[in-house]
């Protein structure tokens, strides 16, 4: 079963090397957010391919550990970000103190 | 009978593995917030529970059983609401191409708060200041007349 254990692991690789180059490439904060979601999915979907190939049981309680890390951080950046929405926001609706979104930008360019 | 179940096993297992391949592609390719997150969400619930299903199977024991149905529980229940909060952050941020949208609902909201759009934290300080201001002398006003001190 070394034929299933290699492809496996070179997907989740694959996976994980996409994840951490969007990571690396922004263009914003919440793309970031986004790809580490991503990457600790990855990160603990490879934790159980390992434990299931091997017969292995004693990392799974860190999947646990991890799928709770992953939603916490998430939320909180999400409210993090709100929250620097909310000190620039103007009085007629439009966030114009924001500093001009990145994909505004490059579609500009 | 066993190398069936193993060959089960391993078919979720590598499904799963190639829907996170397939969230990585979709994360460097797709052009915003909201599409890459339409990618990256793909292995968080479909392809955990694959590979949980096939950890379940692999590993025998109803210990590690009832650990990863937690974790597929777990999944099933944080996932949408860290992508609600995500996306509904991204779209106040305009990190949004506008110009891919079909239906954008929130676009012509009525009711809009002028600057508060519902994220607020609850001490906030009220929205329109001078009108609160009113407002509240106005309403010391009337109870200073129904019980004058």
């Amino acid at each position: 079963m070394i034929v299933v254990e290699v492809i496996a692991h070179a997907l989740l690789g694959g996976g994980a090397l996409l994840a951490l180059i969007r990571l690396a490439r922004g263009p914003s904060l919440l793309d970031r957010v986004v790809a580490t979601d991503t990457l600790l999915v990855i990160i603990s979907a490879s934790l159980a391919v390992h434990a299931a190939l091997q017969r292995d049981p004693t990392v799974v309680p860190v999947l646990v550990v991890v799928s709770l890390l992953a939603f916490v951080g998430s939320v909180s950046i999400a409210r993090y970000v709100g929250g620097m929405l909310l000190q620039s926001a103007t009085d007629d609706g439009q966030d114009v103190g924001l500093p001009e979104a990145a994909e505004e930008r490059e579609s500009r360019r | 009978m066993s190398a069936l179940v193993d060959w089960i096993a391993y078919a979720c297992l590598l499904a799963g593995a190639f829907l996170c391949l397939t969230a990585g592609i979709g994360l460097v390719r797709f052009p915003d917030v909201l599409s890459r997150m339409h990618a990256g969400t793909k292995p968080q619930v479909l392809g955990v529970l694959l590979v949980m299903v096939g950890g379940a199977i692999r590993l025998q024991g109803m210990a590690a059983a009832w650990m990863l149905l937690l974790v597929a529980a777990f999944q099933l229940l944080t996932a949408p609401v860290s992508a609600h909060m995500i996306s509904r952050v991204a779209y106040r941020r305009r990190h949004v191409r506008r110009d891919l949208l079909l239906v954008d609902e929130l676009r012509e909201a009525e009711g809009r708060d002028s600057v508060y759009q519902g994220d607020e934290p609850a001490d906030a300080p009220p929205e329109n200041p001078a009108q609160a201001l009113v407002e509240s002398r106005r309403e010391d006003r009337e109870d200073g007349s129904a019980q004058p001190s």
